[in-house]
């Protein structure tokens, strides 16, 4: 069966996703691949969101992080304050998923601006809680389309702190990135640096290294990304996502 | 509203129109604009479209945020013509993250004269911000950030109902709006209805702040839309979207605000002028939480 690139990265990221992890969703292609590894192989996944709802299970796609869906039916609904340091920063959180304007070599993600800081070229939302998921989870997946302006060597503004010099531990982060996925590839880190570990199905070595600003490191044993299977696809069609908002 | 906001606020102050995404208080913004507010400090950590608006009315000179944008939809583009491009005038920035936006608040409101985060190591907020500084832990060899207590001139909160005194409920996503509240030096409370206090006294876990918080309270149905009022209504998700393409230039977006804003005399009116079917079309269904026991004799 065909399928969309977006579809290809809800289901890499969704197989991410380990049964019982708890993670802090976003809108949109990450909140898609967590119901799907919830419908799939991860049916105790716990659905935390920025807003304060735990364990949420939307009925319908939400609109944004507040929608009413998230907080009808969640086992609790936290204020912001609690939320963020009962939860977040107290370590409860396994998996964060972020994305972002720029990310660098070391995994550090850019949300703020583009240019200089005080003079930008393009002012960005910024950190949100982005910086505080980037800190306190064990594990950040990163979904962004894989384009070469998205990956410089090195950002324009670390909103949010990926392997940084001195190392995470030594300035009290936890985790760190654990998987870059994009429309061309999966990557992980090895020794705070991306590292290619599958190329999606037609795209070449020479496609993944064209959009990206670095001479891009390839794993030893660099395999094809897994497509989705027909029952994924049926799932998100009919079920997840059946008007095609994220498709 | 318009006497609260008049009474309330004056030109220079700084001000939290509290709200993450749910129960924003979008009446109380528009009556700044049309009071013709200037120099004002706009606070929140979400600057969602009420903030776009109130930047593209020139009432503002600086933002304090954590997250600018247009929840769900993409780019804030009044604000960001603003810091771009200075129009229609320059606003000064300072920026946080959600936690540290909220953190300020808490240490506001509880009187603390700073307070510790497990945020911003290896970040450069702390570069852009001198708010955001390194201090050793005194029990440990930790080093974590701090940041100020934050204490608005005037909180907006919005809440689904209270009583006359401005006990209030509220249910759903709470956000930052109690420390909001708590941390302000003057309190507006703007609810979807006004209810016999008994209805409050049932079910005090469910309060949100007191009456002895609250300076005046306002009741203004529908108040929060386009946002959402969990179990009143539900978000108006063309208005985000439409806003995208009436905020694309200074003066589409002005002719928005001459009609919708300028144009109309307070919320009431305002409502009359969406069509029924649309404010209909929002109306939340109906998903009742069951009844607890407070015990008695």
């Amino acid at each position: 069966m065909d399928y969309t690139d977006t579809e290809l990265m809800m289901t890499a990221a969704a197989r991410q996703l380990e049964d019982g992890d708890s993670v802090l969703v976003g809108i949109g292609v990450p909140n898609l691949a967590c119901n799907l590894a919830k419908r799939t192989h991860a049916p105790d996944l716990q659905m935390v969101y920025e807003s304060g709802t735990i364990d949420s299970n939307p009925d319908s796609l939400p609109l944004s992080i507040g929608d009413p869906v998230l907080a009808a039916g969640a086992a609790s609904i936290e204020s912001l304050m609690g939320g963020f340091s009962y939860y977040l920063q107290a370590g409860r959180i396994d998996v964060g998923f972020l994305g972002g304007a720029q990310i660098d070599r070391r995994g550090n993600i850019n949300s703020t601006v583009i240019g200089d800081y005080d003079n930008p070229k393009v002012r960005l939302p910024g950190s949100g809680g982005a910086c505080e998921i980037a800190s306190n989870v064990e594990r950040t997946l990163i979904i962004t389309p894989h384009q070469r302006q998205r990956f410089p060597e090195e950002v324009d503004f670390i909103t949010s702190p990926g392997y940084i010099e001195g190392g995470r531990e030594a300035h009290g982060l936890r985790g760190g990135p654990e998987a870059v996925i994009t429309d061309k590839a999966v990557m992980g880190f090895e020794d705070g640096e991306m590292v290619v570990e599958s190329l999606h199905p037609g795209v070449t070595r020479e496609d993944v290294q064209e959009a990206t600003g670095w001479e891009l490191q390839f794993g030893d044993d660099v395999s094809e990304t897994e497509p989705p299977t027909d029952e994924e696809l049926r799932l998100i069609r009919e079920e997840l996502d059946p008007d095609g908002v994220y498709l | 509203m318009a006497s609260a906001i008049s009474a309330a606020l004056s030109d220079g102050d700084s001000i939290y129109l509290a709200g993450f995404t749910h129960l924003i208080p979008f009446a109380a913004g528009h009556e700044i604009i049309r009071q013709e507010y200037r120099d004002l400090e706009v606070i929140r950590a979400t600057p969602d479209l009420v903030y776009d608006q109130l930047i593209a009315a020139g009432c503002v000179r600086k933002a304090t945020f954590s997250w600018a944008g247009n929840p769900g939809v993409g780019s804030l583009r009044a604000f960001r013509r603003a810091v771009e491009d200075g129009v229609p005038n320059e606003i000064d920035l300072e920026e946080y993250s959600h936690y540290g936006t909220t953190a300020r608040l808490y240490a506001g409101a509880t009187g603390l004269p700073f307070i510790p985060l497990k945020t911003f190591a290896g970040s450069d907020l702390p570069k852009v911000n001198d708010n955001i500084r390194p201090v050793e832990s005194p029990f440990s060899d930790e080093t974590v950030y701090a940041v100020p207590p934050l204490n608005p001139d005037v909180t907006v909160v919005r809440a689904q109902r209270a009583d006359e005194s401005g006990n209030a409920h509220l249910w759903g996503i709470p956000g930052e709006q109690k420390e909001a509240a708590l941390a302000a030096k003057t309190v507006i409370l703007s609810v979807e209805e006004i209810v016999d206090e008994s209805v409050i006294r049932s079910d005090p876990n469910r309060t949100l702040i007191t009456a002895d918080d609250v300076d005046f309270v306002v009741e203004e149905p529908f108040a929060s839309h386009p946002s959402y009022a969990q179990g009143y209504y539900d978000r108006d998700n063309e208005a985000y979207i439409e806003w995208d393409d009436i905020s694309k230039t200074h003066e589409s977006l002005t002719e928005w605000l001459d009609e919708w804003v300028y144009g109309v005399e307070d919320r009431a009116e305002y409502v009359r002028k969406l069509s029924t079917d649309r404010v209909l079309s929002l109306g939340a269904g109906n998903n009742y939480g069951v009844p607890i026991n407070m015990g008695g004799n």
